[in-house]
């Protein structure tokens, strides 16, 4: 009992201080700074992959539709957030859209200025949350039914078809077609970003350590075992989804915070399988693993590895080979040698407190002495 | 009618052309251990999967408790294709989920041992208690239901207890020897809590001093779980030692039942497949 004692001990200082520390930074440093742009991006990367991660890793559900949800997020976002004066220009194409309210200028009237633009804020994050759990919910409906690759082509399908369907001038009134939606309030700070996400990953956390996520865990390993036991299939498998896809929507939202403006573009597969990637990286059944992932994936994507694109890295200039693009090609080789010394990602499914436990190598040595 | 646990009516199975199971009947009566036997691709799996759900027969029924709980007429092409008997008694269609007839009662294990891997022996129990949980998913994670959970890892520990394995409960259930692994399955499907037990050759694999330790297993766990078990086995010590009525099937068709020593003078089953013995 001890044990579980310090490992809780252990895992909430190693919590606090983190949170800490990104306060610190959000009180010294400017808004722009690129440590605070890596924590906002990192942070909503976090929580998508640790969405992802809930249906793929623990759920065993392979499903590539992450961008499609997070685009419905961030959409919803944009349009239920900008304020009324400013949609004449955003919409200019579209007679200033057919929206014509503002849930954080609605809030700010009942509960004053700040508490009501950001009750406002949290409310349009909420509703792009609910927006993609109904379509996981309808998507889930025919796509469920199909298993491993199957299931994931046609949620990659899903999400491709989800976002020509946004960039579709019909929808412009709401969707602004393929134009921009900008000017919506944003939160300037990272610890906003991170107390958000931390609290859903932490609802997460619970919920795969309760009843329902140890019934997607034996869903996981054994499917008929599980249906054996009573474990409905269909509903449990529907519920991971909705709930993976809420996170999801919530994260996109919180993507469009970070951007500043939002498009369709960014939300092709790509983005999908840099999500799927940090899942990998991480550690398949390890939230702790795509957090890591992520933060080590935007800081070396965004900052460590910036330089090999313009010319100077690590004190070393070399424009004639650190050209546009090579940036890529040591990210490439980086996450190479990462699948192929860590077969089973960064974590494997070992989380934060399981970092207290001896290793078990350790542990057969002391064996054998024995 | 009441007092059969489970009935198998008139069931047919039929895959193609193959019949594997043809048009099978037998009762199982409260608190019984009955057996079912028969050479190798007689049909005796594929009627434990009619009886769990994991199939649909293609004609017949399965009464539970008194209730009928599987129905189904052959459809579509098997229309034409069906060789079985009893065509068309059966107008209804009755097709629950595997997960739904065990949530009526009745649990089941497999032949080739099927537990979750990355799960500990404790977790693999109480798994299998989800499916007697109230609680919905967001006071399940919000911990509003402390006291069912604690009420369910207090019965898995009893569980764990009763078949001996609370000393290895947090190792991962794959580490366990063979012989343990059969009764962490048998564990598992008691956290169901049911009323039927299905065995699916429980003693597949063990040597004669675990099959006959798992023999008086099975008749502690049927007096302290008030249980009725309905078990496949080829070690015939186990079966002729504690069932009290056993069936007998060759190629899907049920050839004999009786008493264990009625089927052992039976020379049907003899000659299809108990064989005589050498040193008889």
């Amino acid at each position: 009992m001890t044990s579980t004692k310090k490992k809780t001990i252990f895992t909430a200082a190693v919590l606090l201080i983190l949170l800490a520390a990104c306060v610190v930074v959000d009180l010294t440093l400017p808004g722009y700074h690129i440590v605070v742009t890596v924590i906002k991006k990192a942070t909503v990367y976090s929580l998508v992959a640790v969405s992802m991660n809930l249906l793929n890793g623990f759920t065993g559900l392979f499903s590539l539709g992450q961008a499609g949800f997070m685009l419905l997020g961030a959409y919803a976002y944009g349009v239920l957030t900008i304020p009324v004066a400013k949609r004449a220009s955003v919409y200019q194409y579209f007679d200033g859209g057919a929206i014509k309210f503002s849930l954080p200028e609605i809030f700010s009237g009942a509960l004053g200025d700040t508490v009501g633009t950001v009750a406002g804020m949290l409310a349009a994050l909420l509703v792009g949350g609910i927006l993609a759990a109904l379509m996981a919910y309808l998507i889930g409906l025919p796509v469920l039914r199909l298993k491993s690759d199957y299931l994931a082509i046609a949620t990659l399908g899903f999400a491709e078809i989800l976002r020509a369907f946004f960039q579709w001038n019909t929808l412009g009134p709401i969707t602004n077609g393929s134009n921009l939606l900008k000017s919506y309030p944003t939160f300037s700070h990272a610890t906003p970003y991170v107390i958000l996400a931390g609290l859903m990953i932490a609802f997460i956390v619970l919920l795969i350590n309760s009843t329902y996520g140890r019934a997607f865990k034996a869903i996981r390993d054994d499917e008929v075992a599980a249906e054996a036991m009573g474990i409905n299939l269909s509903k449990h498998k529907r519920m991971a989804f909705i709930i993976s896809s809420f996170f999801a929507g919530i994260g996109g939202g919180m993507m469009a915070m970070y951007m500043g403006t939002i498009a369709a573009a960014p939300f092709k597969s790509t983005l999908t399988y840099e999500i799927l990637l940090i899942v990998v990286i991480g550690g398949i059944g390890s939230i702790t693993g795509s957090i890591l992932a992520s933060f080590l994936y935007i800081f070396s994507s965004e900052w460590l590895l910036r330089g090999l694109d313009s010319g100077k890295f690590l004190g070393i200039s070399a424009p004639a080979i650190f050209k546009n693009g090579f940036r890529m090609v040591v990210l490439s080789v980086v996450i190479m040698c990462i699948v192929l010394f860590f077969r089973r990602g960064l974590m494997g499914d070992k989380e934060l407190p399981d970092l207290l436990d001896r290793r078990p190598k350790k542990r057969k040595k002391e064996a054998a002495g024995k | 009618m009441s007092d059969n646990v489970l009935k198998i009516e008139n069931a047919t199975m039929q895959f193609g052309g193959v019949v594997a199971v043809d048009n099978l009947n037998l009762e199982i009566n409260q608190g019984e251990i009955v057996a079912l036997i028969g050479p190798n691709g007689a049909g005796k799996t594929t009627a434990f999967n009619v009886v769990t759900g994991v199939y649909q027969p293609t004609n017949g029924a399965v009464w539970f408790q008194g209730e009928k709980i599987v129905e189904n007429h052959p459809q579509g092409k098997m229309k034409k294709l069906y060789k079985g008997e009893h065509d068309g008694e059966y107008p209804h269609v009755l097709a629950p989920t595997p997960d739904k007839i065990t949530q009526m009662g009745m649990a089941r294990t497999f032949q080739n041992i099927r537990l979750w891997k990355s799960q500990t022996v404790f977790d693999n129990v109480l798994i299998a208690k989800h499916c007697r949980t109230h609680t919905n998913f967001l006071s399940a994670a919000l911990r509003l239901n402390r006291k069912e959970e604690a009420e369910q890892r207090r019965h898995v520990e009893e569980l764990l207890d009763t078949v001996g394995l609370l000393d290895v409960r947090n190792e991962l259930a794959t580490s366990l020897p063979y012989g343990k692994q059969r009764r962490l399955e048998i564990a598992r499907a008691l956290a169901t809590e049911p009323k039927l037990l299905l065995l699916d050759e429980p003693a597949a694999g063990m040597n004669p001093q675990e099959t006959d330790e798992l023999t008086a297993f099975i008749g502690e766990i049927r007096d302290k779980f008030h249980l009725t078990v309905f078990l496949i086995e080829h070690h015939m010590d186990l079966v002729m030692d504690i069932s009290d009525r056993i069936y007998v099937l060759d190629f899907g068709k049920l050839i004999a039942e009786g008493t264990p020593a009625e089927i052992q003078n039976n020379q049907r089953v003899i000659d299809a497949y108990l064989g005589v013995a050498e040193d008889a």
